[in-house]
């Protein structure tokens, strides 16, 4: 499996969903799975997952002794694997810059030089496919269809491509050109694509003009939560409802709407706050607007909220609101239900599909989201049932019934 | 002798018109004047209308023989007098003919027979006004909303001074029995009950047209001899529809109205006759008590009242409406009474209903909204309006029961007033008489 992501280093909801895949995929008895991924902290879970970070699989020949190799990769590896990946280094590949022991550097982030570190990637897959034995190759998102691509004509294994996301999605319908060439490259070559969703099934169809049947979508799913999450408690220490939108504050998730609802009910309220979690690219023009609207005083910003700071904003809220102009998936709602907090998304994001105990609106309907928060401040009732009945629902959302789905997909490309 | 007994329901809701909560406390219409229009009117047409011509026909042909009842909710009859009176000029010509009978029911088609019993009696004797008004006939039968049915309700209903009552033969209370035979409450023995055949009727509701339904097509002649072919001791076969059954539901050109054309034909050559409810209920005895300490309906598989109280969201809903019915009682402005029945309706609480996720439907058949979730934030919308009005209209920092004396003692005040004034002017007027009567004395 390729991937960019895995916890607990994330930077959004992709290595989240690796890893529920993953996990859910490795409660198959029959099922060993290797991760690649850019760069390896060392942190990362390995229970149930072999991970190989790119930035520790040397490309270029070094002769260097078995103690610095214990020294300096003991935790990623045991030493020998070092010296197994050496011996299938396949070209020549001095002309990159890599370090002491024959590695190349990696962020794993998303750097201004994504290209390059995408190449490097697939340069580093060719060598992981040579050394290793396996049935089917999984690529993540479009930064790894090129690994993926290359591992495929290596070892002539079927390529499973996961669109978590396309390019559409991520510039509201103006993609870069660069990256839907990537993007298109890997589906045209691949042997399955799984979407997230019917939204990005359907993306996929028209605007990569895949084949209908080698497009299938398998929804994402969350983990349960574990008992110190569970154990959280309420910390707002304001009488008000609080309303919280939580996530990236970019275009794609449409925060001006959330913006423009807050307005609306704040004009006519006095009893509900709402909070804006994250940051981005937009946050200062939200803040700008805020301003502007005059509801500032009602109104807040945290910052960027990582690992339990998140569940600890989900405790605190009594709605929360996924404007997302295009979500593939967007696993955002389901943790919220998973807090008991009920939940208003647009009809544009893929969660949509599979949940019935929420609110639905349009992304762009501002009226009938402001007229839902109002709702779910004002009428207990309401709050209630879908505290109750969502938190049902999630609960029966699961990475393994996911799983099995991907393994259908698997035994079909595996046995054909 | 068998007898069939039809009975038609009519009942159309008042939609809410989108009120978001902007409009609370600045808007006080609630209804979407256009949908109710236009989908009466078009029921009116494919339905009501070629059905009441029909009917008449039928009644006329058979001069007598052929004999029909008809329950039509307040709310339904309001909206007929408003978009589409000519069908109650055809339900008036039916009425005229003496083979009509028209039942009772709660005016708003609500749900109060659970939540309210004072509003309850108060809309009955509401509807049995305006069925006289329109109708000229005094209905002994009661009928409650969709049937719906318990041992306390039939109290209620016997206590009001009804002896007949009309529901549904719900298989969780029946067992073994047979709808076929007239029954009586269990806690009011002078009640007598009369059950729907809910399999014989669904033959006609439901499968009329559904060409994968193994008896079809669904003739008259067949569905007359599946009721020949009932035990001859079970006399009364109770065939209770949704009167939009003929042209909306089973639109005509499935062959509905031939087929009700042709029906009264093939059971009088079966010597099978055709009955009222009222008629049924005063010449049968019963045959033995039904027990109902849950509430029945004539809907969906349960037969149950989980449509309309389900889910926490109906329930929370249906108590905060009843919540304010005592102070409506005291209030006296006739748009706020109005609007608290239309508010009643039941089909507002159906639209609320989450059964349907189960089956993996998003939305609710004949629900104006795209989800469940709208009509509970719409509904409570327009309710916090309307509590609002009624809170504007005494002050709240007066007790309900506070207020019912006060109020009493200012219409018991205007009385006196009047008495006194009365008095005063009779006593001036003798006064007048004496003085004049001294005058011509002297």
């Amino acid at each position: 499996m390729f991937g960019w992501e895995f916890p607990p280093h994330i930077l959004g909801g992709l290595g989240t969903a690796c890893y529920g895949i993953t996990k859910g995929l490795s409660m198959q008895a029959d099922m060993e799975i290797t991760f690649v991924i850019p760069k390896a902290w060392g942190d990362e879970d390995q229970s149930f997952v072999k991970i190989i970070g790119a930035n520790n699989t040397p490309v270029v020949w070094r002769d260097v002794p078995w103690e610095t190799v214990k020294n300096r990769l003991g935790k990623f590896m045991n030493p020998d694997e070092y010296y197994r990946l050496r011996d299938h280094i396949y070209a020549d590949f001095n002309y990159i810059y890599t370090n002491d022991l024959g590695c190349i550097e990696f962020s794993g982030r998303y750097p201004s030089n994504i290209l390059e570190e995408i190449n490097n990637y697939s340069i580093v897959a060719g060598v992981i496919a040579r050394t290793y034995d396996f049935d089917i190759i999984h690529a993540h998102d479009w930064l790894t269809y090129p690994a993926g691509l290359h591992a495929k004509s290596v070892s002539g294994k079927p390529l499973v491509i996961h669109v978590h996301a396309t390019e559409f999605d991520r510039s509201r319908g103006k993609p870069n050109p660069i990256v839907y060439g990537i993007e298109k490259d890997g589906m045209d070559h691949c042997d399955k694509i799984i979407c997230v969703s019917n939204l990005t099934r359907k993306t996929v169809i028209d605007n990569y003009h895949q084949p209908e049947d080698k497009v299938v979508t398998v929804h994402n799913a969350v983990e349960p939560l574990s008992p110190e999450i569970e154990a959280i408690e309420r910390l707002a220490g304001v009488p008000e409802k609080i309303v919280t939108f939580l996530g990236r504050i970019t275009m794609q998730k449409g925060p001006e709407f959330f913006v423009e609802a807050a307005t609306q009910v704040l004009k006519r309220t006095n009893h509900i706050r709402f909070v804006m979690a994250g940051s981005g690219d937009m946050l200062n023009q939200m803040i700008h607007m805020v301003a502007d609207r005059g509801i500032a005083d009602r109104f807040h910003f945290t910052g960027f909220l990582r690992g339990r700071q998140v569940y600890e904003m989900f405790k605190s809220s009594d709605v929360y609101v996924m404007p997302s102009v295009s979500e593939p998936f967007g696993i955002s709602p389901l943790e919220a239900m998973q807090c008991g907090v009920p939940c208003i998304i647009s009809y544009q994001s893929g969660c949509s599909e599979i949940l019935n105990y929420v609110i639905k609106t349009d992304y762009w309907d501002v009226d009938a989201m402001a007229d839902s928060i109002y709702s779910l401040c004002t009428y207990p009732g309401i709050a209630e049932f879908l505290k109750e009945e969502g938190k049902k629902e999630v609960n029966n959302i699961k990475w393994e019934y996911a799983a099995q789905k991907v393994r259908d997909i698997y035994n079909q490309l595996v046995y054909r | 002798m068998k007898k069939i007994c039809f009975y038609f329901q009519i009942h159309q809701p008042l939609r809410l018109k989108r009120y978001r909560f902007f409009n609370i406390g600045k808007d006080h219409y609630y209804y979407d004047d256009y949908s109710n229009e236009t989908i009466l009117q078009q029921i009116a047409d494919k339905s009501f209308l070629p059905a009441n011509r029909m009917f008449l026909d039928l009644i006329n042909l058979y001069k007598g023989r052929f004999k029909i009842a008809f329950s039509i909710s307040g709310v339904a009859l309001d909206q007929l007098e408003i978009y589409a009176p000519e069908v109650i000029d055809g339900l008036m010509e039916l009425s005229k003919t003496g083979n009509v009978e028209f039942l009772s029911e709660t005016y708003a088609h609500s749900l109060s027979s659970l939540g309210d019993p004072i509003e309850f009696q108060r809309q009955v004797k509401q509807h049995a006004d305006k069925i006289k008004l329109l109708f000229d006939q005094e209905p002994t039968v009661f009928r409650n909303t969709e049937l719906i049915y318990s041992d306390e309700i039939s109290e209620l209903v016997y206590n009001m001074g009804y002896k007949k009552m009309i529901t549904e033969g719900a298989k969780q209370v029946l067992g073994w029995k047979s709808p076929n035979y007239v029954y009586h409450s269990e806690t009011q023995p002078n009640l007598k009950l009369l059950l729907r055949n809910s399999g014989l009727t669904e033959n006609i509701t439901f499968h009329f047209s559904d060409y994968s339904w193994h008896d079809y097509p669904l003739t008259a002649e067949k569905f007359i001899s599946w009721i020949a072919a009932i035990p001859a001791e079970e006399e009364v076969i109770n065939l209770f529809m949704n009167y939009e059954t003929f042209g909306n539901l089973q639109p005509s050109y499935t062959g509905i109205f031939e087929f009700m054309k042709a029906l009264p034909r093939f059971a009088f050559e079966n010597n099978i006759e055709f009955a009222t409810p009222g008629e049924i209920l005063d010449n049968y005895k019963s045959v033995g008590p039904i027990s109902v300490p849950d509430p029945i309906s004539w809907s969906d598989e349960e037969r149950d009242l989980s449509a309309w109280l389900g889910n926490t969201l109906q329930r929370s809903a249906f108590n905060t409406l009843y919540g304010i019915s005592e102070r409506v009682r005291l209030c006296e402005d006739r748009r706020l009474k109005q609007d608290w029945l239309y508010l009643q309706t039941s089909d507002h609480f159906y639209y609320m209903s989450t059964k349907h996720f189960s089956k993996g439907e998003s939305y609710t058949r004949f629900s104006p909204y795209p989800s469940p979730y709208d009509a509970f934030n719409n509904y409570m919308n327009v309710l916090s309006d309307f509590i609002a009005r009624v809170k504007a209209q005494y002050p709240d920092t007066v007790e309900n029961e506070e207020l019912s004396s006060l109020l009493t003692v200012i219409r018991n005040q205007e009385k006196k007033i009047k008495k006194l004034e009365a008095e005063l002017k009779s006593i001036r007027e003798a006064n007048v008489e004496k003085f004049v009567k001294k005058e011509e004395g002297e």
